[in-house]
């Protein structure tokens, strides 16, 4: 019998015999979908973005279908499910629907129609609001955790010092002084980078030495900044910030948006920190590809998990800040509804009229619920040590 | 050790300066000055707007009002400009009164969320675990008035008992027990309210680092000693997940400020959360900006506390 | 004297399997070990081939879920383990089994003193004072080698060098004298030279307290430097057994000799080391039949349709390997193909 090595057959695959390989997104779905409570989140938020987009639809424009604006004080605090009466009411204040699906307000507004007006008005505070925290962060976190190591100047510090002054003056009307800052400093940058700077250290004259000399780098910087606002107690300062400024939807979503970057510049700079130590950034650099190429092409799709999952949390806690601003008066101001405010609304009839806080509260919970389970559940899910298949 | 200390000491003393400048930035900026927040209030007329700008340096340049409005905080001076008292007198009274709230809700924080979280983690997916789970994400979920109020409801209408403020009205001529048992029952409801939001967050937090520990090496080195399941968990493993939570220990002192503007508000607290809120509507920029430098400060002691704390259970951390 | 001829350890037919989700792992395939007192036996093979979950399996601490032990017994000194209940399986582990692990930095607590870790192992199973207990490890750490033990039993694991830490866990599985110390690669970890400081030490630990070892490793140096018989495990299959000697001198089944050929030796200088081509597979999809055909060199069509069984070379050396009996097999003993 044929007992030598047959090198014919040498020929073997090495992917036989081993668990068929998914692409990253087929691995996710497939744990998404064992994943319940994830999974119920993600239903639940489809749901209600459908239900804001319809409600958006349907609650706009100039004579909107569900009218959340219409005052009906005949109809006032009319429980959920009462049908309208049709004697006391003007045929144009008559409610599509024929009936009070979710009751009426102390003005006999329709609260269904405002509920749907509201979902639209708090997806879009979550959204914008983490929208921004999370470009902060990843810029932020990201300048941090890949250019850390550099040292910024003295004459970068003087040079921002004198442009922030220059536009401090300007916002104050104050031109002339604007004008020959701007002016000075741009000529000071030109004279320094011709004099001084550049390549060439020994042709710096000492006198200038120690403009170049430098402070502290980028990541101390940063990671100070973060410090700094982290000492401000987020709730309180939103709220100043929102009681200072002009009450407006923006104005909100830009406040919770500019008081919650913090987080996702932590872990995308720690991210950004081991990413960058690793051998195929190390590969791709010695293959001479610039930086933004690396950043982008090949550390952000890795960086890209957290910040999802920290994203998805942080909508439902932007949605729950809102309501509380809207509870303390705060909050976005009429004429928009909002969750919130349709809330902190009702909470004066909470005897008489408790659907008034319930409904509001209970789609608040839900919503926020269904935010938060499809966000641990994507941690769960984006957590590397669970991807293994054993 | 020490030059650890004194690093950090300056360290945070540079944050604290940059903090103080912010916020004062913050509330100086904004558009619109506490002189004029109600131009049609007859009570100021302009001889008075004139008087207190005067009063409280606002026609002095800005980095003027700074350096004046920190030296009069430092030594004491600064006074509400809603009743020309002395702000560090008046945080002082409400800081009394929120304490109480502030400690019974930590207690029961850190009381309840560790025997929970720690049984989660050892029954990992079992009925309990999946029924806490669930508990603990609806009490974060639940914007809390709205909480607040179901609470109220049940036990107004189901208890007949009062439970906004402090104390019962009229209960002052009552004996000292009526009075103390009153006061303790007004604690109840916000107390567990401040508490459940707590619970719910550091039990998941517990959880997960207790189920990060116990797939440890050296958990698996602990039983196949043959110590006893009890000691395996409470004595190994609990020791390593409790590190983390030191540092937390340190955190907690700001929430004696920030967490409770909500609460405070519902119960009616005299206490230190309502005082923000109260100076915010009313523009006392002394009181908002000295409740956010004593915020601050809070916040920078207890993480240096929380950094001591680490180095002195941690034996891998000595400096 | 009957109970001397009574194994300290016999694992029959043992099955572990694995549910995740999709096909179920076959982790474990059914093995048979034998170990005798005062015997060192070495499991080898490459890293998942199911050598750890063995010993876990063993020791009680499989994780399940997701492990199952699917068939098989255990058996300690004639007791069958799986049929203990828990509570006395761990009066079990620790005091006459003991298991040592391969990454000394992660398996002690980081927490605790060294001297602490180890008392802790002595008083949970023995009522000693404290004096005494402190007195025991004191010895303890004498006898594994580490210097100055008054001193040292206050250093934490962080503190101690890799081979300190070693012995360290070392001196921690001898706490209570077990009749079976299993060793899962626990020189892996550490420097060349120390690794033979180690082996050395547990050679004499053993001639002295006269205890059992498994010892696993996918290093065959050190099976010829401490084994007494030898398993060799792949796929979760006992593929070859028996002595030292046989196992080195004439192996019969082609992953031993695959491995053997892999060892860079004298008299292979200058040449090309082989090396096995292909991988492990994953337990989960194992090939059909002979689960190592696929990298044989001596694999035949049948291969792939047939299980086969243990051919017997008599004086306990086993292989299974069919195709190396038909074409080199010796006088007595029988081998035959097992229908799927």
């Amino acid at each position: 019998m044929e007992t030598r090595p047959n090198h014919a057959q040498e020929t073997i695959v090495d992917d036989a015999y081993m668990p068929p390989s998914l692409s990253p997104w087929r691995e996710t779905w497939r744990l998404l979908r064992q994943n319940s409570m994830a999974l119920i989140g993600l239903v639940i938020f489809m749901f209600f973005f459908g239900i804001a987009l319809t409600g958006m639809l349907l609650t706009s424009g100039d004579a909107p279908i569900l009218d959340p604006a219409q005052i009906r004080l005949q109809e006032k605090l009319r429980p959920p499910l009462a049908r309208p009466n049709l004697e006391t009411l003007q045929p144009a204040e008559v409610p599509e629907l024929g009936i009070y699906l979710l009751g009426t307000d102390d003005l006999g507004r329709d609260v269904f129609a405002r509920m749907l007006q509201g979902a639209w008005v708090s997806l879009t505070v979550g959204f914008v609001a983490v929208a921004i925290a999370v470009a902060i962060g990843i810029f932020l976190g990201g300048l941090s955790g890949y250019y850390g190591q550099e040292y910024i100047q003295v004459i970068q510090i003087v040079m921002v010092l004198i442009a922030g002054v220059a536009l401090w003056l300007a916002a104050t009307h104050a031109w002339p002084g604007a004008v020959f800052l701007a002016i000075g400093g741009a000529a000071g940058w030109l004279l320094y980078r011709r004099y001084a700077g550049g390549s060439k250290k020994s042709a710096t004259p000492d006198a200038l030495r120690w403009l170049s000399r430098p402070i502290m780098s980028v990541d101390t910087l940063i990671m100070r900044l973060v410090d700094i606002m982290l000492c401000f107690p987020s709730f309180f300062l939103i709220l100043t910030v929102v009681a200072l400024l002009p009450p407006s939807l923006y104005n909100i979503m830009v406040v919770i948006g500019l008081t919650s970057w913090m987080g996702t510049t932590r872990f995308v700079r720690a991210e950004f920190l081991s990413l960058r130590e690793q051998d195929f950034v190390a590969a791709a650099r010695a293959l001479g590809i610039s930086d933004m190429r690396i950043i982008f092409r090949h550390i952000m799709p890795n960086a890209v998990a957290p910040v999802l999952v920290s994203a998805t949390l942080g909508i439902a806690s932007a949605m729950l800040t809102e309501a509380g601003l809207s509870f303390l008066g705060f909050g976005v101001p009429p004429p928009h509804a909002t969750w919130g405010n349709i809330l902190s609304d009702g909470k004066d009839f909470i005897f008489d009229a408790p659907w008034l806080t319930f409904a509001p509260g209970i789609v608040i919970l839900v919503v926020v619920l269904a935010f938060n389970l499809f966000g641990e559940g994507l941690r769960d899910i984006l957590n590397p040590k669970l991807r293994k298949r054993t | 050790m020490l030059s650890f200390l004194g690093r950090s000491v300056i360290q945070k003393t540079i944050t604290l300066f940059f903090v103080s400048v912010v916020s004062f930035l913050i509330i100086h900026l904004a558009p619109g000055e506490p002189s004029q927040i109600d131009p049609l209030n007859p009570k100021f007329t302009p001889e008075i707007v004139e008087r207190m700008r005067k009063e409280f340096h606002l026609d002095r340049p800005l980095h003027i009002q700074y350096l004046l409005f920190y030296r009069d905080l430092f030594t004491g001076k600064t006074v509400s400009w809603r009743d020309n008292l002395p702000v560090l007198g008046k945080i002082w009274d409400r800081f009394l009164n929120s304490l109480p709230l502030f400690i019974v809700g930590t207690l029961l924080t850190w009381t309840f969320s560790f025997p929970v979280g720690i049984r989660s983690a050892i029954q990992r997916d079992g009925p309990y675990d999946k029924s806490m789970t669930f508990l603990a994400y609806l009490l974060i979920s639940i914007p809390g008035f709205f909480f607040a109020y179901i609470l109220i409801i049940l036990v107004v209408t189901e208890l007949h008992v009062p439970v906004i403020g402090m104390e019962s009205f009229g209960v002052t001529s009552e004996s000292k027990i009526v009075q103390i048992m009153d006061r303790i029952w007004h604690l109840v409801l916000p107390s567990f309210l401040g508490a459940t939001g707590g619970i719910a967050v550091l039990s998941r937090y517990v959880r997960s680092q207790m189920l990060e520990i116990i797939g440890q090496d050296y958990v698996r080195t602990a039983r196949a000693k043959g110590l006893a399941p009890e000691r395996v968990y409470y004595h190994h493993a609990l020791r390593n997940a409790l590190l983390p939570f030191v540092t937390m220990f340190g955190l907690i002192l700001p929430g004696l400020i920030g967490g409770s503007v909500i609460i405070e508000s519902i119960f009616s607290w005299p206490g230190m959360g309502r005082m923000a809120y109260e100076a915010i509507l009313a523009r006392d920029y002394p009181v908002i900006l000295t409740l956010n430098f004593i915020t601050a400060v809070l916040v920078l002691l207890g993480t240096l506390i929380s950094d001591l704390l680490y180095m002195l259970v941690d034996p891998r951390i000595r400096l | 004297m009957s109970q001397d001829d009574t194994p300290v350890l016999s694992v029959e037919d043992l099955r572990v399997h694995f549910h995740g989700d999709g096909p179920v792992s076959l982790a474990v395939d059914g093995i048979d070990i034998t170990i005798h007192r005062r015997e060192t036996v070495c499991i080898v093979g490459e890293s998942g081939c199911g050598k750890t979950i063995t010993a876990l399996t063993i020791m009680g601490l499989l994780p399940q879920p997701p492990g199952k032990i699917a068939g098989g017994r255990i058996f300690f000194k004639g007791q069958s383990l799986l049929d203990l209940p828990e509570e006395a399986l761990r009066k079990l582990r620790g005091r006459h089994i003991a298991m040592i692990f391969q990454e000394p930095m992660s398996s002690l607590n980081p927490v605790f003193t060294i001297g602490n870790q180890i008392n802790e192992a002595i008083l949970a199973h023995e009522t000693l004072s404290e004096d005494e207990a402190l007195q025991r490890t004191l010895q303890l750490l004498q006898d594994v080698g580490i210097p100055d033990p008054q001193k040292r039993r206050h250093a934490y694991p962080h503190q101690l060098s890799g081979g300190q830490r070693q012995r360290a866990m070392i001196a921690m599985a001898l706490a209570c004298g077990p009749d079976l110390i299993i060793a899962d690669e626990p020189t892996t970890a550490l420097d060349v030279t120390v690794q033979a400081q180690i082996l050395k030490l547990l050679q004499g630990l053993q001639q002295k307290r006269q205890m059992a070892i498994q010892y696993i490793t996918h290093d065959l140096g050190v099976v010829a430097a401490i084994a007494d018989r030898v398993y060799v495990m792949y796929a979760g299959l006992i593929v070859e057994q028996g002595t030292t000697s046989h196992i080195f001198s004439s192996p019969r089944h082609p992953y031993t000799r695959a491995l053997l050929d892999s060892l860079p030796g004298k008299e292979k200088r200058g040449q090309r080391l082989y090396s096995i081509p292909g991988n492990v597979p994953h337990p989960a999809y194992k090939p059909t039949g002979c689960p190592f055909h696929p990298r044989c060199q001596h694999r035949q069509p049948k291969c792939a349709r047939f299980f086969p069984t243990l051919c017997d070379y008599g004086e306990g050396h086993r292989a299974r390997c069919p195709i190396l009996y038909e074409s080199e097999g010796t006088v007595g003993g029988r081998c035959e193909w097992k229908n799927l």
